[in-house]
Formats: structure tokens, sequence, C-alpha cells
């Protein structure tokens, strides 16, 4: 069997999954061309899909400068996060007081209003890289943190229990079982917080930046081009999903056995 | 010669009875089961086998009390317990891992009993791809390779459908014959019992004390249809109940 025939199968499943979803959003933007265009509302309150994307290609080079900022505190914000988040969710699961200590803090954490928090951390850390750091991670931390630490508990009890007995400490426990039993969540987790990461860099940016999709977006609403801010926010829905499917791919890539669960095996079983 | 052997062996969880009064012996090379009601307490007794619970009562290994657990038993829990994340023979290695054999030298010394337990070319399969008699053959091959004194067997068939388990009883029963495994199962299977043991210990309802031993004469290989007798006087013990000896706990 010619392997690429094998490889290229799942993506052609993957393709025919994708048709409702193209046909969902293509429905959507030919009704708002077709207003934008017929009932004579002006460009500069609601601009049609094809100005909006002559604009985006015509500003390309500010659009493509202003994203990478933000590419960027999204990124390491998200790594930053991560770590912690990882590191904290061990010590949860070996001192499990720690949760009760911490855990509500963290919650308050995430009822915190960006709309107010953005400006204060601006205020705070200055234009730079940090404070838009600290925003993404502080809306990614806490998704990240809650699905490890459950992930760490569905670890099935009579795996605990046969490792236990064949002489394991807490650590082997954890390393063999409770680590790779939270996969899943942390996958779960990881397309959650994922999705707010962009948002929370932008939301940094918006409250003052030198440059990124944030501030761009505010310039280009304060002189009246809707056009552009949409373009922008074109830009960054196309970053959210680039990254959400970054995890699917790493999900795929960590979880062999995902995927190989869903075909039973193929040679015959012996007796 | 006994190996195991508990003298009057006693559980409370809280203020709750398990296990009231258990005493038996495993000589080496028999196979011996546990036969009594569901939530009888079975499944604590190899807690305290294993050192994760702590009990009243006698405990004694090779003559010895029972100290360093993992030392003696390689445990097989109800479910076949296989991580869906490593393949069949990582999973069979893991024993041997645990007790600090490397990963390669590990695998060299699995690789081997793959086609004995019928799992040969299903290596570098997941747990998912298998059927659930495959699996357990797998768990099984994950317990006996750690090479530890006497084997701890929690309903290993429980959770089958009826036909595969009476073809892993069958298997095993061979497995056993040539093996000669020091073997300790707990069951609620009358017929499983009385198809593998050699000695069965009958428990009560919790909290569980023994209402019988009877040793099992049938010769070996086991026929099936020759132990209709000894089921009939076991069922008949599990389903009207009465000490035999002076046990007057409660």
């Amino acid at each position: 069997m010619v392997s690429s025939s094998v490889a290229l199968r799942p993506l052609a499943g993957s393709l025919a999954k994708a048709i409702p979803a193209v046909l969902s959003v293509g429905l959507l933007l030919v009704a708002w061309e077709l207003y934008a265009t017929y009932s004579g509302i002006k460009p500069t309150i609601l601009p049609a899909p094809s100005r909006v994307f002559q604009q985006a290609m015509l500003n390309r080079e500010a659009l493509i400068d202003n994203a990478i900022p933000t590419i960027g505190a999204t990124l390491i914000g998200f790594a930053c996060s991560l770590s912690v988040a990882f590191v904290l969710s061990m010590l949860v699961d070996f001192f499990w007081p720690l949760r009760r200590a911490l855990f509500p803090v963290f919650i308050v954490s995430q009822t915190l209003p960006l709309v107010a928090i953005a400006p204060l951390v601006v205020l705070w850390f200055g234009f730079g890289l940090m404070p838009k750091i600290l925003l993404v991670a502080l809306v990614t931390f806490f998704p990240t943190l809650v699905a490890l630490v459950q992930g760490y508990e569905a670890t099935e009890v009579e795996i605990g229990q046969m490792l236990r007995a064949m002489g394991a400490g807490r650590w082997r426990v954890f390393m063999l079982a409770r680590l790779p039993s939270a996969l899943p969540y942390f996958f779960a987790g990881l397309r959650i917080s994922i999705t707010y990461a962009v948002v929370g860099a932008i939301f940094a940016e918006y409250a003052g930046a030198a440059k990124g999709l944030g501030i761009y977006m505010l310039n280009a609403k304060n002189n009246f081009r809707p056009d552009l801010v949409l373009a922008a926010v074109g830009v960054s829905a196309a970053l959210t999903l680039i990254l959400f499917g970054l995890t699917v791919f790493l999900q795929r890539l960590a979880m062999p056995w995902e995927r190989a669960g869903r075909q039973p095996a193929r040679k015959g079983a012996r007796r | 010669m006994s190996r195991l052997e508990l003298r009057h062996v006693r559980k409370a969880f809280g203020g709750l009875d398990v296990l009231a009064d258990i005493s038996l012996n495993v000589g080496a090379g028999e196979f011996v089961s546990i036969l009594g009601p569901s939530g009888a307490g079975k499944s604590t007794l190899f807690q305290l086998l294993t050192g994760a619970e702590h009990g009243e009562g006698e405990m004694l290994f090779d003559g010895a009390p029972l100290d360093d657990h993992g030392r003696h038993f390689a445990f097989m829990p109800q479910r076949d317990a296989l991580m869906p994340w490593r393949r069949i023979l990582d999973n069979a290695t893991l024993g041997l891992e645990v007790q600090g054999v490397k990963r390669k030298a590990a695998r060299a010394r699995v690789a081997p009993l793959f086609a004995e337990f019928g799992l040969a070319g299903f290596e570098r399969h997941f747990p998912a791809q298998l059927s659930g008699g495959m699996r357990q053959r797998a768990a099984l091959l994950r317990t006996v390779v750690q090479e530890r004194d006497m084997l701890l067997l929690d309903e290993p068939f429980g959770a089958l459908d009826a036909l595969t388990r009476t073809a892993m009883q069958r298997w095993l029963e061979q497995m056993w014959r040539e093996h000669h495994w020091t073997a300790l199962l707990i069951t609620h299977d009358v017929r499983e019992a009385v198809f593998l043991s050699d000695c069965i210990y009958v428990l009560s309802a919790r909290p569980a004390r023994v209402l019988r031993e009877i040793p099992v004469p049938l010769p070996r290989p086991r026929d099936p249809t020759g132990a209709a007798a000894l089921e009939a006087e076991i069922l008949d013990i599990l389903l009207n109940p009465q000490p035999s000896k002076g046990n007057d706990h409660d």
C-alpha cells in the first residue's frame, strides 16, 4: 500500500467534516455583503466584507507589523502561564491543603474584569511586553491549572493500587500514572485557554502599547476606519484558529493511543 | 509446606467490621481461591496483603511476619488496569521498570512470553485495540513477569462476557499446570473456583469469616463437567450460611 494514500485519507475525511462550517461562514459573509451593498448603509458604519478584505490587503504590511508583537506577547505569556500552572498543579497534587489555600485566590483572579485590570497593569508595568505577558497569563492560567489537577484526579484507582503493590512511591505513581492520565484533560484545558490568550494580549495592547493589534484597532476606530478594525479582528481570529489547530495537532502527537483506540486491531486474534 | 499463612486476621473501617476472622494457608505451588458473596471484603484482604491497609491478626510468609509486602506478591486488580497510553509490550514491563530494571532489559525478558500468552504480534498495539480476553492475558503477563513469590488475582475475569470468561478460565488452568504458580484468587464464581483451585475458602457475607475450607481433589487437567456435585455443595454453603466452627463474634 502506498503510504501517502494512508496519510491522505484522514485529511480528506477532515476536509469533508469542515464543509458545514465553511458553508455556514460563507452564508453569513454573503448575507453581510448583500446587506452592506444594497441597504445604503455608509462604509464608515458597516463596511462590506469585500471592502474589509481589500483594505486588509492594502494595509497588509501594517497589519503584519502589528500582529508580530501580539503573537510574541501571546506565546510568551502562554508559555509562562503553562509552566507556572504545571508546577503549581504538581504541588497541589502532592500537598492537597494547598488547593484550599490557593484556589479561592485563583477563582477571584478569574472574576476580575479585563477592562478594569488592563489599564492598571499597563500603569504599573509600562508600555512594554511585561503587562501583555501578565494579562495573557492571567486569563489562561486558571483553566490550565484546573484541567491538570482534575486530570491527575481522574487516574484509574486500580492503576494506582497496582503500582503501589509493585512497590512504587508517590513520585513514581505520579510520573507513571497520574501525569499521563491528565493528558486528555490538559489538552481540553489548553484548547479553552488558547482561545483566551490572543484576546488577553489584544486587551492589554488596547490599554496602551507602542505596537500591536490592540493598539492598531484603537487607532483605526479613532480614525473612523471600521474596515481596518475588522481587518485586525480577522487577523486575530485567524491567529486564534491557527493556535487552536496547533493544540489539536500537538494532542495527536502526544496521545497516539487515542486515535489508535478508535480502530480495532488489524491482526487476527490468536487463541 | 505453607508459604502464606493468615491467622485470625481482622479488619474494621471506622466502626464497620469488614473482615471478622480469616485464617487460611496457601502452600507452595498451590492454587487457592477465596470465594464469597459480593461486598464481603475479599478485596480488603488483598489490601492487607499488599500493605495498602493494616489490620489485626497474624500474617506470615514462609513462617516470618509479613513486613516488606512488595517483595512477595504480584497483584492483578479487578479490571485489567492496563495503561491506555502504553503499548502492550510496555504495559507488560511495568512491574520490572518499577523494580528498577532498565527498559531494554525488561523488554527482552518479557518479549519471549508473548506467544505463550496468545499475544504474539500485538506487542506494539495499544490496549484499546485489544479484545477483553486479550487485555486480561496481557494483565496476567504483566503480573507474572514480576517473578514474585505469589500471585494475587482479584476477580480477574469478572468484567468479561460469559463465553470469554470460560475460555480464559480454561486457558489459566492450562497455564497453571505448566507453571505451578503459587496463587490466591478472589472470586464470587463457584464454577471458576472449583475449576481452578486446589483448595477453596468459602467466606460469609460481611463481616467476613471463613465458613468452610474445601479441598478440591479433582484430577487435572480439569474436566468442566466433573465438578457438579462439589459446585452444588458450595452453592448450598453460600446460600444457607451456617458458621461451621464456634465463631461468636457478633
